[in-house]
């Protein structure tokens, strides 16, 4: 009798050791990511993205400086926070990146297929518009997310951002929220979101895009969901298109009213 | 010539805190891309950081420094308004070199 | 030169050509800018590489800030490594990691009216000692910090 209760007493022991390990750990892996947030290689594309912007290229040999990114043309500041919107030059819901593949159309006259290749970039290739989207969302940081849903087709690409999220499918029948929808949950080391839920659905969407030091790149909001539909084993994701714009619409608008803190640095 | 650096030079405390971030590859060699062919090395191997024509910094790196490298460190007998460049150079002889006014 | 050292030399000269035939080191890094330490950077331990930077010998110390250096780096390609020699005269701070191919990732000289104090960041291959390798008043020392390495899973 005596040795079982000594034996439950030790387990209970063991249990709270590793358990303390485990929020020491947490805390830990802050102070890591606390030591890399001054010098945020991120802002190597901010510089690259900064200077495209200005460049005139393209047939047209024109600059991006009077894109429409929602505040008017050549309004840079707080555009971000207030996308996914309507465009009503487009007649279609845009996110950052399909606006930026429309202004280097119509503006700088790029052909579609020139616009949208290399959307992320690969060690020495690379990709202008990550240097973009860089550029664009630092003008946004600190800026409280704000998406709009009064236009008829917001709310409609909402609603199918959401449809997406819950949608079950490829091999695996995986849905967004089968690792994304309940708390404490981690694929190894890596610890879930709960996108169901407000605070971590505000943390989750405006830490990106960011430096992600695992691939030395910085990667987009684009580059995230093709990553997740990737590891869904879910067919590709069409950069820009009409189903990953429905997807950030939704989760954009479940981040509104968090200060925007892009371009961060992750794994 | 390669892509710049962010360099920042800031008075603190009386002295110039020096932070710099490069735009390199560091490729260590050992990598294969997904033809099973190995990357060949391709990093910085001297960094230099001088001020008013005196070095303030020297130093040597090996493939390990990581990508897009960053570095710190801090020197005396600067003041607002003068300048510190940083310049590397790399094992395929490709160099860099950067100017920050203290601020 | 004693025989000590011959020997010692030789035995660097052979691991070097055993490594780059082993693919550890890549033939590429033997197109080194004059003036770069080659051998330092070929040394597959703190031993070796010390020995080229000029050490034959060094004292531990604990007289070395390790700052902002984690304990625990959530993704060994980027590990933030902050050393300040509290050593006086400081003219020399090496990074070296143990457990890396090659141990030596950095060697700084810190001229008069340079505080000897560096930050860099190196990559880790996996769970290491990380080494500080100070050079004072023609003196060497070392001293020792481990950084923890995981991997992240996928997502983020």
């Amino acid at each position: 009798m005596k040795s079982l209760l000594c034996a439950v007493g030790f387990g209970l022991v063991l249990n709270t050791a590793f358990a303390q390990q485990g929020a020491d750990t947490v805390k830990k892996i802050e102070e890591y990511r606390a030591a890399l947030a001054d010098g945020n290689p991120a802002e190597l594309w901010e510089a690259r993205g900064e200077d495209l912007w200005k460049k005139r290229a393209g047939p047209k040999n024109a600059s991006l400086e009077q894109c429409d990114l929602g505040k008017g043309p050549g309004r840079v500041k707080g555009a971000y926070a207030e996308l996914p919107r309507y465009f009503a030059d487009a007649d279609r819901v845009m996110d950052l990146e399909a606006r930026l593949v429309h202004c280097r159309m119509t503006l700088q006259g790029l052909t579609k297929a020139e616009a949208v290749k290399q959307p992320f970039g690969n060690g020495p290739v690379k990709s202008d518009n990550e240097a973009l989207v860089a550029f664009v969302t630092a003008e946004s940081k600190g800026v409280k997310m704000n998406v709009s849903l009064d236009h008829p087709k917001e709310a409609a690409s909402f609603k199918q951002g959401e449809k997406i999220f819950y949608f079950r499918g490829g091999p695996h029948d995986f849905s967004c929220a089968t690792c994304h929808s309940e708390d404490g949950k981690r694929i190894r080391l890596q610890d879930l979101p709960n996108l169901t839920k407000t605070k971590d659905a505000q943390r989750a969407y405006t830490t990106w895009p960011a430096y992600r030091v695992s691939q030395g790149e910085l990667r987009t909001f684009q580059w995230r969901l093709f990553d997740c539909f990737r590891q869904q084993r879910f067919p590709a994701l069409e950069f820009t298109s009409d189903a990953s714009i429905a997807l950030t619409t939704f989760l954009a608008r479940n981040a509104n009213g968090a200060e925007f803190a892009a371009p961060a640095i992750k794994r | 010539m390669a892509d710049p650096m962010r360099v920042r030079a800031n008075m603190q405390d009386g002295k110039v805190l020096v932070r710099v971030l490069m735009n390199h590859e560091m490729e260590t060699g050992q990598r294969k891309d997904s033809t099973g062919k190995t990357i060949p090395a391709h990093f910085i191997q001297s960094v230099s950081a001088t001020h008013n024509g005196k070095t303030v910094l020297s130093a040597q790196w090996g493939p390990a420094i990581s990508k897009n490298p960053f570095l710190q460190f801090t020197f005396s007998g600067g003041k607002a308004g003068e300048k510190v460049a940083i310049s590397w150079v790399d094992n395929k002889g490709d160099k860099r070199t950067d100017e920050a006014t203290i601020s | 030169m004693n025989r000590r050292n011959f020997v010692k030399n030789s035995s660097l000269a052979t691991a070097y050509t055993l490594a780059v035939a082993a693919g550890l080191i890549a033939p590429g890094t033997v197109l080194a800018q004059a003036g770069w330490n080659e051998k330092a950077f070929a040394g597959k331990n703190l031993k070796e590489a010390a020995a080229s930077l000029g050490a034959a010998n060094f004292a531990e110390t604990k007289d070395v800030n390790w700052g902002s250096t984690p304990e625990i780096a959530e993704n060994g390609a980027v590990v933030p490594i902050s050393v300040t020699s509290n050593i006086a005269k400081t003219e020399q701070i090496a990074i070296l990691v143990e457990k890396n191919p090659s141990a030596l990732s950095a060697a700084f000289d810190i001229p008069a009216g340079t505080d000897p104090s560096v930050t860099t960041r190196v990559k880790m291959g996996q769970t290491s000692n990380i080494f500080a390798l100070v050079k004072a008043d023609g003196k060497y020392y070392v001293a020792t910090k481990e950084v923890k390495v995981t991997l992240g899973g996928c997502g983020g």
